[in-house]
């Protein structure tokens, strides 16, 4: 196996303190909050890592500093054994390894620029990596990408508001494979999409890692979706990662209470064959 | 067949217009911002004459009631004339574009400063935040037509006696513009602080992007809308003022008679009898500050997605 | 039989729009009986909480109910002035809503506005009302000691169970939880639904709970409604509905809920094409038949009727 991504003792700490006047006349100590604390895992080259935890858990803070968005108070994030946040890089060497890793947010509203259109919106990132040529290499590109994710050429010209959610999620992921990326950090990519849009979604995202050999970073809340897209899972708590395990392993034979708890607390359609003797009038 | 509609049929087609549609004070108001405007900028070709061509003068004509023929010359004004026989609806008509002119410079000047401090204050927090949202809280607890004073004073008292006069425009739209930059960058600064988490910004830093580029290019075009609305509210308080420094004696030069001269030159003969000096005036310069604010308080109904 | 609590016929709201009018919700019948649970399942756009909100007089203007008929017992509350509504509202039925901020004023303690409600509806003195509110919290799981603390001093879930409280304070006969849970981490959500169950059953009142979640309808409701662009798309009880769903958007939506019991990597879960139709490009015929593999002529030109108290599909009445 060939590991892509290597996150080493990665940690997060925010500092909540109040402002230095009010500390200094409240005599109020400094206050600091470990989002992450010392997490550790690594993701194999073409897989799906999934993060799994509730609000506050540190998953989010994790995602952005696996792409670059927030540099880490302690630890490393290793690339094919390069560190992300090398400051000995040039910038054109930055540039590079920016251009291999993407995201896809959570909210289908908020992940668009509403003034743009879609064609400028896919053009954008072609634009800065300097990917193409010209005018029509551009064009030819932005419909290949719309087509990628099941849109039509014709959107190009559309704004974000006249899409639904779910097709709005797919301009995003348009986005990020538009400059060519390995590794994709998906944030709850489908938390905030109905549940038919959702499977559609989810499903085109499956079927990109297995066309383009992508690797994912895969974060939720929700353990019935990790389950048909993580090979690997870690469930994280307060900042730290309380188990991590092969899908099938995690959630048949859980090891930790906490993610007992998770497992048990998902509702389920099946549980209705169990309540139907019981609850019937 | 959705795209492929011009502009313009988009617009006819908007809720934005629609809503204009239905508001009878935003036409009327929209009707009078409009005719001023036209007749500031065609100025020579509609005014009857030319206020301040001493040629065409006449002080025999002084002090002509309105729609009355002079004693002497049987001349008639529609607004009847001032004490040295200038046609007050000629030099309304001169006076209203040099109100505009400073009003709309002025309030470009202050979108322009005020904008650009705003974002910058918002996108980049800390130090830089503090430095400019301090300053302009200093700034508010002033009247800004004080600013305006002491900006104007200062600047007076830098020039050189000769060149006073000349440049006293350009100093009256810079002590305009400086004492009304506060409100666009407060507001700016909210709505960026609230846009520049969105995802979009981030997606934008992800492929590296610099601040400058991010700000200008799409933060920018989502602060606009408020910043419109409090651009047309400013429009106003920039004419009135205009009016107000130059009705002071420290704005417009009488060789440039805006509103505001036309209304200090006026009150000097209200208790002897000659209203209509006064009168007529005062009456432009409330219908446009009132349409204009009448206009900006539509806007912003309109562009606010909460009161809908 | 049982006379229903609640009886909904043929409700239709609409909005008044330039463009014409925007119909949220289109001749919708239902009951609610005693004690029971209704879940009302559906997409967002679907109208279950523009159902709700009919149920207690707070559709926002310029939205109106055009037709139908709303029943709680022998009272008809959906013609009711603003006064009378509002009696209806808060004892006989109440809410809780997905933002438990939305339902507490953050400015005063939990235990004045528990006190406050309970003597606005019940005539009982202040102390007995206080000692009420203790119980009513003790109920929840909140410790009857926390009684003068301040919303903001209680996690999100616990500020649900507050508002759980609150709503079960006046002791009304029927609650209406308009997605509860969705704020709250799937561990809390547990809890909270249980609670909710629970309480209702011990109190005899009737909830109808509003959620996307078909796996939230599974584990709480007796009987459940599937609603589709503003249309009663499947009703029965949830196991019929669940075990044997009539309707192909049932079935869709059962079939694409991701389960945490099975699945893999490979598996490709099943989708529903497309995304419900918008208010104001609704297809003909049923609203649902772009999306639907069975449709034929008939779905798209005339829209079915709910059959046998059922299920809204031609291809059902085929048999």
């Amino acid at each position: 196996m060939d590991e892509f991504i290597r996150f080493e003792h990665l940690g997060q700490r925010f500092d909540l303190s109040e402002p230095l006047l009010a500390r200094l006349i409240y005599r109020r100590p400094k206050k600091f909050l470990d989002a992450v604390d010392d997490v550790s895992f690594s993701i194999e080259r073409g897989q799906t890592y999934a993060l799994v935890g509730e609000s506050g858990s540190g998953k989010s803070t994790i995602a952005r500093m696996a792409v670059g968005l927030l540099l880490p108070s302690t630890g490393k994030v290793l690339i094919d054994g390069h560190d992300l946040h090398d400051r000995s890089r040039t910038e054109a060497e930055h540039r590079r390894i920016r251009q291999r890793l993407q995201m896809i947010f959570q909210s289908p509203f908020a992940s668009l620029n509403p003034r743009w259109r879609v064609g400028s919106i896919l053009a954008e990132p072609l634009r800065v990596f300097g990917l193409v040529e010209d005018r029509a290499a551009e064009l030819g590109r932005v419909h290949e990408l719309l087509d990628q994710v099941g849109l039509s050429a014709s959107d190009a010209r559309r704004f974000p508001h006249e899409f639904s959610g779910g097709q709005r999620q797919r301009i995003s992921i348009a986005r990020a494979l538009a400059s060519n990326p390995d590794f994709i950090v998906c944030d709850e990519p489908t938390s905030a999409l109905d549940v038919s849009v959702q499977a559609q979604v989810l499903n085109l995202l499956k079927q990109l890692q297995r066309d383009l050999g992508l690797t994912y970073l895969f974060i939720t809340h929700d353990l019935a979706v990790v389950r048909v897209m993580a090979h690997r899972i870690g469930v994280l708590k307060s900042g730290k990662l309380v188990e991590e395990q092969a899908t099938a392993e995690l959630i048949e034979s859980p090891q930790s209470d906490y993610t007992k708890m998770l497992i048990r607390s998902a509702p389920r359609i099946g549980s209705i064959q169990a309540r139907t003797g019981m609850s019937q009038a | 067949m959705n795209g492929e509609r011009g502009a313009w049929q988009r617009f006819l087609a908007s809720d934005f217009f629609y809503d204009f549609k239905r508001s009878p004070v935003t036409l009327v108001s929209f009707v009078i911002v409009v005719t001023l405007i036209l007749l500031a900028i065609l100025a020579d070709l509609v005014a009857p004459t030319n206020p301040f061509d001493p040629a065409s003068l006449n002080l025999m004509n002084g002090f002509t009631p309105p729609m009355e023929p002079n004693a002497f010359t049987g001349e008639t004004f529609l607004f009847g004339t001032d004490d040295q026989g200038r046609d007050l609806l000629s030099a309304i008509i001169y006076g209203l574009r040099v109100s505009l002119f400073v009003g709309l410079t002025a309030v470009i000047l202050a979108m322009v400063l005020g904008v650009s401090l705003g974002l910058l204050a918002g996108y980049r927090g800390g130090w830089i935040d503090s430095l400019i949202m301090r300053i302009a809280d200093i700034q508010m607890t002033f009247p800004s037509i004080l600013i305006a004073v002491l900006i104007f004073g200062v600047a007076r008292g830098l020039l050189p006696p000769d060149l006073r006069d000349e440049l006293a425009i350009s100093v009256l739209i810079i002590a305009i513009g400086l004492s009304e930059w506060v409100p666009f960058a407060r507001t700016v600064r909210g709505t960026t602080m609230v846009e520049k988490e969105k995802e979009y910004v981030q997606a934008a830093r992800l492929i590296g992007l610099g601040s400058g580029q991010i700000m200008l290019r799409h933060i920018l075009p989502n602060v606009l809308s408020p910043v419109l609305v409090i651009a047309t509210i400013t429009l106003a308080l920039a004419i009135i003022a205009e009016a107000t420094l130059s009705f002071l004696g420290v704005g417009a030069p009488p060789t440039e008679p805006s509103l505001g001269t036309l209304i200090r030159i006026g009150q000097d003969f209200l208790f002897s009898g000659e209203w209509w000096i006064l009168l007529f005036p005062s009456v432009t310069l409330l219908a446009l500050a009132l349409s204009v604010n009448l206009l900006g308080d539509w806007l912003r109904d309109t562009l606010n997605p909460r009161l809908k | 039989m049982i006379e229903p609590l609640l009886r909904v016929r043929n409700l239709r709201v609409v909005f008044p729009h330039r463009h014409g009018e925007l119909v949220p919700i289109d001749d919708i019948s239902f009951d609610v009986k005693r004690g029971e649970i209704l879940g009302f399942v559906g997409e967002s756009g679907a109208g279950k909480s523009m159902t709700g909100a009919a149920i207690i007089n707070l559709i926002d203007p310029p939205g109106y109910i055009e037709n139908g008929e709303i029943w709680l017992e022998d009272e008809r509350i959906d013609q009711l002035d603003a006064r009378a509504a509002n009696r209806v509202r808060g004892k006989r039925i109440s809410m809780v809503f997905q933002d438990p901020l939305t339902s507490l004023n953050p400015l005063r303690t939990i235990g004045d506005q528990l006190v406050e409600t309970i003597l606005v509806h019940l005539p009982i003195s202040p102390e007995e009302a206080r000692r009420k509110a203790r119980k009513g919290l003790e109920e929840v799981g909140i410790d009857p000691a926390r009684i003068d603390a301040y919303p903001h001093e209680f996690s999100g879930g616990m500020r649900q169970r507050v508002v759980i409280a609150l709503a079960l304070s006046a002791e009304p006969e029927l609650i209406i939880a308009d997605e509860p849970t969705t704020a709250l981490d799937v561990s809390v959500q547990a809890q909270v639904l249980e609670l909710l169950k629970k309480l209702c059953r011990e109190h005899g009142a009737s909830v109808i709970l509003i959620t996307h979640d078909m796996g939230v309808i599974a584990e709480t409701t007796d009987r459940v409604a599937v609603l589709y662009a503003g249309r009663l798309a499947e009703i029965g009880t949830t196991a019929e509905v669940l075990n044997s769903p009539q309707h192909p958007y049932t079935r869709g939506l059962i079939a694409s809920t991701p389960s945490v019991e099975h699945g893999d990597i490979g598996t490709h879960l099943f989708q529903i094409e497309g995304a419900m139709p918008r208010l104001d490009a609704l297809p003909s015929g049923c609203a649902f038949h772009p999306r639907c593999e069975y449709a034929d002529r008939r779905c798209a030109e005339s829209r079915p009727d709910l059959l046998q108290e059922r299920v809204a599909c031609w291809q059902y009445a085929d048999g």
